[in-house]
């Protein structure tokens, strides 16, 4: 069982993508990929061969590894319904926090690496963004701690039964708005980032990639599927009671998809930001945060 | 080990760098002064260390005492837990900057001053020595001084250079400054026990008459030397003045005598009042998070070290703020987190940015510039450099597997424990929690573009000769560092073991349950595993695509160029375009400066350019306006100076005739 829940993300992650693009399909009226296309496309790019710049040196091949390897111990810590991750620890959001911190540090470094003003371009506005999102994170987080005392992300997340839950919505509700803004600016979704950009000069998080191709693109594209899987069980821990039964992680699941096909509404029938405006929707997101801190504390 | 046997070797270690130094002043050959000097002060500090890692192994404290000429107190010296964890990183750094100095010296211009140099390397690294282990009030500041005087001589190395004599002169006035407030505070201290050995200090603890009075003049005065923001206007201007062995000695260690002096300080002061631990955690959330603030918006690679050196002091005071405020409430693990997490953090910053110094300095010896947007594309001749200044940046943005995430997560711990005890603590913990996690993104940032845009990408301007890589002495400092922050990254319960003595001395002076530090253990072993992991998780991960592209074509090609046609690497993106957006968001405290005029017109003339700088604001708006003031003031007194020999014989007459009225009387 313990077996089971570990590996449930890493094999289920890729689906939430494929979720996502067929809301979105559904919503323009189209049939739209297979739900199971991100499988085909990581197993297509796994076969190919690989192209570097000559401009690149190694840092630009070790970029993808250690941002998936990161992206695992992330995924590593997170809970699933009410079982613990496997590394799970006192203190583990912290870890939780910075791995993923090293994932984006290479992301960006191996973008600068290619010598691309384009890249240099994604990697300047991916740094700013993500600056911005760490004091509605931090916020958040140190409101849910308050309101459960316990420092490990399970033992957040197993904690609010129904009784803490209830008395506690409001504060939850907010933690869990600016955590979805966390969300959708950390993967890279509109209002922030448009994953289907066809434009360089307009991409943040696609653009970073732009030079990665064959078995390193697969590795890139997998991670972001992990990142969209642990982030968004960042949204749905608070809004989920916990009462301890076996069931739960079915019903996690079940929100963790649903929170994709909400994501999938969010991009149909929202446009994106202007670059100057993300800026503001994430410091929204930081105030929210300290809003639920506030109203955890009184 | 015997009691005897430690003195020996710390006295010994101290002779041996005293004399070498000395020697270095009678050696002729420049070659071999450096040699002398180094290895000196190597075999010297090997010596000094190990009575320091025995003391934090448990053995006890140890001192020595005897009479000397001065009045109030006896020459005496002592090494417990606070000063052993000090000295540790005072003499590991030390060594490896000598080291590193055989090769870089070698290439710098000495003007044939290369004896006088080592000597006053020595002198510097004594003196720090020094500091930690004095016992007495005024051999502290005997060495206090010896240190700041022989930086001065070794910042100002280059003294040929206009800008270089300027930091100079900060430098000097900034410390000296600093000094007149701690000469107070121990006259006070002094005064009211009627003597100045630091044993009869402790003993006054928690009787003083204004505890907090004093606790003011040594934040000014220690606070100077430790360079919290609006103090630190020194560290920018010094730092990337002095040469790089230096530069990495005072910002890793010399700065953080500041820090024990205000440490030592507490500990004479007793029982602190919460309003201390307010006054640290807002010092150290402005220092940190504007101190990386302006470290992003610089260009010169030396001046944003020396800017990061800032926000690491204010990473460390949040931690040491916590730990008094769990002093303060009587919650031993708050205090245990805080303080374990702020001292760890001060021998982590020593390890990382001694080695970005190191790395840095081979960097700008080896192009000519410190001009981090005329760079680029380094990581290629000088790949064992560009390694090393690599591990240094993932150290210093407090990621893990390495050190710098060691310390940092300790006071998150620490804060994350206060945010559910009872108010107003949640409100602190919140504070830090906030201000750490910004600095930690744009600390993340700012590497990012350093590294990114120094090492990565191609050269964005045609140097004179091919970079060459450091030599070999050179290489082997900064290896050493970086595997010291490997090590503690992997290794983390052994390094909160290791400053747990230090914990308990703390704590227990304030008479506070002094097991509370075995309950930071589990998470020591949590990252300690984590790191592991994520080690494990990427050699898989290598493996996993060595195997899939055995027997695949890989091939070479340009960069995607979006379809230009002639790309050349001044397109690529500068250091300065990379930060503009987050320099453009914070631009209310930055106040970055653009220069230059727009093309203009169908056919722009060739003259419009564009650069930018961000001049440090506590110097524009506070300093420079305050001693402008001074110096108007002063100046009125010029009258009376105007070397005409016959009014000061006429002064001294008259002075004269004065106290002769004044006797008579």
């Amino acid at each position: 069982m313990v077996v089971f829940h570990a590996v449930l993300p890493f094999v289920l992650a890729p689906l939430l993508a494929g979720l996502i693009n067929k809301t979105k399909a559904v919503f323009a009226g189209r049939r739209g990929a297979p739900l199971l296309q991100p499988y085909y496309d990581l197993g297509k790019l796994l076969g190919k061969g690989a192209v570097y710049s000559a401009t690149t040196t190694w840092i630009f091949r070790a970029g993808p590894l250690i941002g998936l390897a990161a992206t695992v111990a992330a995924c590593l810590v997170a809970p699933l319904g009410g079982r613990p991750g496997p590394l799970s620890f006192e203190g583990d959001v912290i870890l939780f926090a910075y791995v993923l911190g090293l994932s984006r540090f290479f992301t960006v470094i191996a973008a600068l690496d290619t010598g691309s003003s384009f890249e240099g371009m994604g990697a300047s506005r991916e740094v700013h963004f993500s600056t911005l999102v760490e004091p509605a994170l931090w916020l958040g987080l140190a409101a849910l701690v308050r309101i459960t005392g316990q420092f490990s992300l399970h033992g957040v997340f197993s904690t609010l039964s129904p009784d803490v839950w209830t008395a506690h919505a409001p504060a939850l509700a907010l933690v869990a708005t600016a955590f979805g803004i966390v969300f959708l600016a950390e993967n890279a979704r509109i209002p922030v980032d448009d994953p289907n950009t066809h434009l360089e000069l307009t991409m943040i998080h696609e653009v970073m990639v732009l030079d990665h191709g064959g078995p390193d693109l697969a590795l890139i594209e997998y991670a972001s599927a992990l990142r969209l899987w642990i982030l968004g069980s960042l949204v749905v821990g608070p809004l989920l009671p916990q009462s301890g039964e076996g069931w739960e992680a079915v019903s996690f699941v079940a929100a963790l998809a649903a929170l994709a096909v909400a994501t999938g509404v969010v991009e149909s029938t929202l446009p994106r930001l202007r670059l100057l405006g993300v800026p503001k929707l994430l410091v929204g997101a930081g105030v929210m945060s300290s809003l639920a801190l506030v109203l955890a504390l009184v | 080990m015997p009691e005897i046997l430690l003195l020996f070797l710390l006295l010994a270690g101290m002779f041996v760098i005293l004399s070498g130094g000395a020697a270095c002043l009678l050696v002729r050959t420049p070659g071999a002064a450096r040699r002398l000097g180094a290895a000196s002060v190597v075999a010297g500090s090997l010596l000094g260390i190990l009575p320091a890692i025995a003391i934090l192994l448990g053995g006890g404290p140890i001192s020595a005492e005897t009479d000397w000429a001065m009045p109030f107190g006896r020459l005496s010296i002592g090494l417990d837990a606070l000063s052993a964890w000090f000295l540790l990183g005072i003499l590991g750094l030390s060594a490896v900057s000598a080291l590193y100095s055989l090769d870089y010296s070698r290439r710098e211009h000495t003007h044939g001053r290369t004896g006088a140099r080592e000597f006053l390397f020595s002198a510097l690294v004594l003196s720090m020595a020094l500091v930690v282990v004095a016992q007495n009030a005024l051999l502290f500041l005997l060495a206090w001084e010896v240190m700041a005087l022989t930086s001065f001589f070794l910042v100002t190395s280059e003294s040929e250079k206009e800008s270089v004599r300027r930091a100079g002169w900060i430098y000097l006035v900034a410390s000296q400054a600093g000094a007149a407030f701690v000469l107070v505070l121990f006259l006070l201290m002094g005064r009211e026990s009627g003597s100045t050995d630091f044993d009869a200090w402790i003993g006054l603890a928690g009787r003083w008459a204004h505890p907090s009075a004093l606790f003011v003049l040594a934040l000014v005065g220690f606070g100077a030397k430790a360079g919290f923001m609006p103090l630190h206007v020194w560290l920018p201007e010094a730092h990337p003045a002095a040469p790089s062995h230096v530069s990495a000695l005072m910002s890793g260690v010399m700065i953080k005598t500041g820090l024990y002096g205000l440490l030592r300080v507490m500990l004479f002061l007793g029982p602190p009042d919460p309003s201390w631990a307010w006054a640290l955690l807002a010092l150290g959330a402005t220092s940190g998070v504007l101190g990386v603030l302006f470290a992003l918006a610089q260009h010169d690679l030396k001046r944003l070290l020396a800017y990061h050196s800032i926000e690491n002091i204010g990473i460390i005071a949040l931690g040491l703020g916590l730990g008094l405020m769990g002093i303060a409430t009587e919650r031993p693990l708050l205090a245990a987190a805080g303080f374990a997490g702020g001292l760890l953090h001060i021998l982590n910053h020593a390890i990382f940015k001694g080695l970005l110094f190191l790395a840095a300095g081979a960097a700008v010896q080896s192009t000519a510039t410190r001009d981090i947007d005329r760079l680029g594309g380094l990581l290629k001749p000088m790949p064992r450099t560009g390694f090393s200044f690599l591990v240094g940046s993932i150290a210093i943005c407090g990621l893990p597997p390495l050190n710098g995430f060691v310390s940092e997560a300790l006071i998150y711990y620490g804060a994350l424990r206060g945010m559910v005890d009872g108010l107003p603590w949640p409100v602190a913990s919140a504070v830090v929690l906030a201000s750490l996690g910004i600095i930690g993104g744009l600390a993340c940032a700012c590497f990012a573009k350093a590294f990114g845009v120094v090492f990565l990408g191609s050269p964005r301007s045609a140097a004179a000769e091919p970079p060459k890589e450091a030599g070999t002495w050179m290489q082997a400092p900064m290896f050493i560092l970086s595997g010291a922050c490997l090590a503690i990254g992997l290794a983390a319960p052994v390094a909160v073991g290791l400053v747990a003595p230090v914990v308990e001395q703390i704590t227990s002076t304030f008479a506070q349950p002094s097991s509370a530090v075995s309950g930071l253990e589990g998470i020591a072993r949590s990252i300690s595993v984590a790191s592991f992991i994520l080690l494990g998780l990427l050699l898989l991960l290598a493996g996993v695509r060595f195997l899939v592209l055995r027997g695949r074509p890989v091939r070479g090609a340009v960069t995607w160029d979006c379809g230009y046609a002639k790309p050349t690497p001044r397109m690529q993106y500068t250091a300065s375009s990379f930060a503009q957006p987050l320099t453009h968001f914070f631009g209310g405290f930055l106040r970055t400066r653009a220069h230059g005029g727009r093309p203009e017109g169908l056919f722009p003339r060739p003259t419009a350019a564009f650069s930018s700088h961000t001049p440090d604001v506590c110097t524009e708006e506070a300093y420079a306006p305050l001693f402008q003031g001074a110096l108007a003031l002063f100046s009125r007194l010029k009258g009376f100076q105007h070397g005409r020999l016959q009014l000061y014989v006429l002064y001294v007459s008259v002075t004269l005739l004065g106290l002769l009225i004044l006797k008579l009387r």
